[in-house]
């Protein structure tokens, strides 16, 4: 092709078409040159702001700094739930290649428990995709030393200090308190409804159940952010900024701390509860439901032993039966009736009658316990010797519709809106109740002989605890009603500034004066030359009671099977009472679950409480039974 | 007397050395010092063991540079054959690292011997075009093709496509300067074109990968995708004027892989931004602008030939290079000249300046 004629003059011609051709490498090249300067210009002038951007997300993450949770006091400044901060050892899974291999590793270096593997494992399951989870908790100074010396080693370890809360009172007033724990899929959504994911950032824990759960979003505080630089690996390398976290506000309840120990003791291992209210208030003095727990367990995740012990145990330690927990009043139930035959005019208080020892309705004898009867029974007696025959007749007298009117109004068969969760309530029956309750239309019908046994705080009455307290308050503070709360005042971690939870009376019960006297009169009685005088025999105080036992009902129909048969067949013991008598500065209800008579259990809990809050009495260890024979109730 | 020594020994040492090409080459090597200790002295600094390398490569470079091109020509066949059949030896019993037939070992280390083919494959083209420049024939060009196609696909198949195309495209330019018909290149391209569907199914997973990722690189973001997401995130963040020396983000938090070797350009880039690129750019301009006059001034067509496709290389590595590091190319494993860090490609690219130099030097010698 390129055989060339003339030597000379084919060399110059092709030195022409080898420059032609060097030329059009050049032009090939100014060309790709140019392609590539225009991509700089694209990526660097045009798109600058973009790829800025990018590299800043690249290089800064948003660190959350978790807020101090609020500090829950007494009302005495007694410290009831706080923080400490503690070295727990963490595992980032999607940052780790074998989870069993690292927890192998680890174990070498750090005593590592199967229950924290456990843990570890429950965890790994509930857990969202990134964070990192404990694997030990409260690492020791030397552990933390241990594992620093050989971290490089664990790529997706590190040691964390995190807060972790604790109850320093231990199992004392622990369903007040709640407990907290780790936060799952139905919190989220709890957290989503109050939009408060972003604040929720770095928390893992959320309140859980009582005053943890009910005041959460005043506990939990404001998140703070750390903007730190990161490489590529993720470690952080430097700190850029910081938005300080706010901690949670403070709760300062209406709770006296030691009160409740000392309630607490005073039970000793029965099951029963107890509520004390400041009547002028509502405030709650002492929440008690025994057996309690710890809620420290929950603090970093409950060991499944522990948890299937709690809520296997037939004692139940996780019901709060003061406020979940309803009991027929039995006699506690006379001094309403009283009140409202005076209220509605169906008795005086100087009217009496004369008690045979049975009342014949319809061809059924209801019996009163004392056999042979009271004899001639006035309304001051009635409540005094307990009479049961009064109270069949008043019951019938009165009617189911006025006695549910009556009772419903003292707040009795209904949620007292008890600033912690997980009330039930109870039942008052009535018509309508026994309507709404069955189904077949042959049980829907009220029976009047069903009214009488109502008027002794039998038949289908089912009352909570603090329903029955705060009636006990209500009465005891001339017919002014408070909503029953635990907290006084929330303080701002911020400002210092105190939000008084304001007293408000629920509503103010338009009684006549003397007849509560005649009521409250009546029940000073009762601790004086009643029922209740063993009990309260020598107080420096004047007070007030009534006496009360349930037939045998037992918790939401559990089995108790594992305990003493001759003790789970006796029946409930109960006792209301309010002190001293002329400024009530106490108004309490006690139940005491298989506790037989309420003057034998019930009322000697109650005189241990009311001897320490009004003379700062201490007790000598748990109440004993009364076992002496007691004058029926 | 002791003076005229000294005057002789320097006429000596800058005899043969082209003055524009080494100024333009300690240039390019300064913004390369400076960038590898930018890349590297937060961890183990490079910084002076690529001074050193510079410094094998400026010794090597001289002593090229010294050698008429007629005795370079002798070299070209049996260094031709040592590479082929080294290359077969790795095709036989060489080191696999990271799924990479590449290397041969010899002892106490082991050598990569499609790096001697790429001075190696011009050598021989350029002396074979040179041996029948009397009587070229189109047969001739098919035996050059012959000639290029072996070690292309024997170092294709390592798989090692960076090395590959850099050779390839080495041994294509001699062929075209040797005076390949257009009608033949416009062929071929069209041919090329429509064949790449079959080269397609014929190229491994991981090279399939490379291109699909790079048409878009969201699709793969932590994979294969990531290298050029990060790379451009580097550029682009870099703006006009760069964040500055040993200032780069994404350079110092470890965002950009291989960051001082094949992405280097992404952390000059960072740290330079575009007035950076421009004048680096432009200094690769330069020294393909003298490259190709000293090529057009040459005297023979194995001179000619050879430092054409020496000069075209430089251009094919820095736009190869910068092309995907930037994101319009496909990633594969090509350093920035004078840039990147490596002491085996740089003494390649000294003894290719060695080259320049010699044709440049040694022109009038034989007119003479």
């Amino acid at each position: 092709m390129y055989i060339r004629h003339s030597p000379l003059n084919s060399r110059d011609s092709e030195l022409d078409r080898f420059r032609f051709r060097i030329a059009f490498a050049a032009s090939v090249v100014v060309l790709a040159f140019a392609i590539l300067i225009g991509r700089f210009i694209y990526l660097q002038i045009i798109q600058r702001d973009y790829y800025t951007t990018r590299a800043e997300d690249n290089r800064i993450s948003l660190v959350p700094i978790t807020p101090n949770r609020g500090v829950i006091l007494d009302r005495n400044g007694i410290v009831m739930a706080r923080n400490y901060s503690a070295f727990t050892l963490e595992i980032t899974p999607s940052k780790v290649e074998s989870l069993d291999e690292t927890i192998e590793g680890l174990g070498k270096l750090i005593e590592i428990l199967p229950k924290d593997r456990r843990r570890f494992r429950q965890l790994l399951e509930e857990s969202k995709s990134f964070e990192s989870l404990p694997i030990r908790t409260r690492l020791s100074d030397q552990e933390v030393a241990r594992f620093a010396a050989n971290r490089y080693l664990f790529p997706g370890v590190e040691v964390k200090a995190r807060l972790f809360r604790q109850y320093p009172l231990g199992a004392i007033a622990s369903h007040a308190l709640g407990y907290i724990n780790r936060i799952n899929k139905g919190d989220l959504a709890i957290i989503e409804k109050h939009e408060q994911e972003a604040n929720y950032k770095g928390t893992d824990h959320i309140g859980k159940t009582g005053l943890e759960q009910k005041y959460e979003f005043q506990l939990h505080g404001e998140t703070g952010y750390e903007e730190v630089e990161i490489d590529a690996g993720g470690r952080a390398v430097r700190s850029l900024a910081r938005t300080v976290p706010v901690s949670g506000n403070n709760l300062t309840l209406t709770l006296d701390a030691r009160l409740q120990e000392i309630t607490e003791k005073a039970f000793g291992d029965r099951r029963g509860a107890l509520v004390a209210i400041e009547p002028s208030t509502g405030g709650i003095l002492a929440l008690v439901s025994t057996p309690s727990f710890d809620p420290n367990l929950f603090v970093d995740g409950i060991r499944t032993e522990d948890w299937e012990q709690l809520n296997n145990s037939p004692d139940r330690p996780m019901v709060n039966r003061a406020l979940n927990g309803a009991y027929p009043p039995g006699s506690t139930f006379k001094p309403f009736m009283a009140l409202a035959a005076l209220e509605l005019g169906k008795r005086t208080p100087n009217q009496t009658i004369s008690d045979p020892g049975f009342y014949n309705f319809g061809g059924h004898v209801f019996r009163d316990d004392k056999k042979g009867g009271h004899g001639l029974v006035d309304m001051y007696k009635s409540i005094v010797a307990s009479c049961d025959t009064y109270y069949y007749m008043l019951a019938n007298d009165l009617g189911i519709d006025n006695i549910a009117r009556f009772m419903g109004s003292l707040g009795l068969g209904q949620k007292t809106e008890i600033d912690i969760e997980g009330e039930s309530e109870g039942v008052l029956p009535s018509p309508e109740w026994k309507k709404r309750r069955f189904k077949r239309p042959e049980q829907q019908k009220w029976f009047a002989g069903e009214t009488i046994s109502i008027g002794i705080g039998q038949g289908y009455n089912a009352y909570t605890p603090i329903q029955l307290a705060q009636a006990m308050a209500a009465v005891a503070n001339d017919g002014v009603i408070y909503r029953p709360h635990l907290v006084r005042y929330i303080t701002d971690s911020r400002t210092g500034e105190k939000t008084l939870i304001e007293p408000k009376p629920l509503r103010t019960l338009p009684w006549k004066q003397q007849n509560i006297d005649t009521i409250k009169n009546a029940m000073i009685g009762v601790n004086k030359e009643g029922t209740g005088a063993r009990a309260f025999s020598g107080a420096g105080y004047v007070s007030g009671g009534k006496t009360g036992t349930a037939q045998l009902f037992s918790l939401k129909g559990g089995d108790y099977k594992a305990g003493n048969l001759k003790q789970e067949l006796r029946d409930h013991a109960l006792f209301i009472a309010f002190a001293p008598a002329d400024q009530p500065k106490i108004a309490l209800a006690v139940l005491v679950e298989n506790g037989g008579f309420g003057a034998q259990s019930a009322a000697p809990i109650a005189r241990m409480v009311i001897d320490y809050y009004l003379l700062g009495k201490l007790p000598n260890g748990p109440v004993q039974d009364d076992e002496t024979p007691e004058e029926e109730e | 007397m002791f003076l005229k020594l000294l005057y002789r020994f320097r006429t000596r040492l800058v005899e043969h050395i082209d003055g524009p090409l080494l100024a333009i080459s300690l240039a390019l090597m300064a913004f390369g010092l400076a960038t590898v200790y930018s890349a590297t002295y937060d961890a183990n600094s490079r910084a002076l063991s690529q001074l050193l390398n510079m410094l094998v490569g400026l010794a090597a470079m001289w002593g090229v540079a010294q050698l008429p091109p007629q005795k370079l020509m002798r070299f070209a066949v049996p260094l031709y054959i040592l590479g082929v059949v080294l290359l077969v030896m790795v095709y036989l019993v060489g080191v696999k690292i990271n799924g990479a037939r590449r290397w041969l070992p010899v002892g106490f280390t082991r050598i990569q011997p499609s790096e001697i083919l790429k001075i190696a494959m011009p050598l021989m083209l350029a002396w074979y075009f040179n041996k029948y420049e009397a009587a070229l024939s189109f047969r001739h060009y098919l035996i050059a093709g012959l000639l290029l196609i072996v070690p292309f696909g024997l170092i294709a198949k390592q798989p090692d496509l960076g090395t590959a195309i850099l050779v390839g495209a080495a041994g294509f330019y001699v062929i075209f300067f040797a005076g390949l018909p257009w009608k033949v290149i416009i062929g071929m391209t069209v041919a090329g074109v429509s064949a790449a569907p079959f080269v397609w199914t014929m190229l491994h997973d991981y090279q399939r990968k490379r291109i699909l990722t790079l048409i878009d690189p969201t699709t793969d973001p932590l994979g294969s995708g990531y290298h050029i997401i990060q790379s451009t995130i580097a550029i682009g963040s870099g703006g006009s004027f760069g964040k500055g020396w040993l200032a780069g983000t994404q350079t110092h938090l470890e965002f950009i892989p291989e960051r001082h070797t094949d992405f280097i350009f992404a952390v000059f880039s960072e740290e330079r931004g575009l007035l950076g690129n421009c004048i680096l750019v432009a200094l690769y301009l330069l020294l393909i602008a003298r490259g190709l006059m000293i090529t057009a001034n040459a005297s023979t067509l194995f001179a000619r030939v050879l430092g054409g496709s020496i000069t075209l290389s430089f251009f094919t590595y820095a736009f190869v290079n910068m092309g995907m590091v930037s994101g319009i190319l496909p990633v594969v494993g090509v350093p920035l000249p004078f840039m990147s860090y490596g002491g085996t490609a740089l003494v390649t690219l000294f003894l290719a300046l060695g080259i320049l130099m010699s044709i440049q030097s040694h022109r009038m010698l034989v007119k003479k």
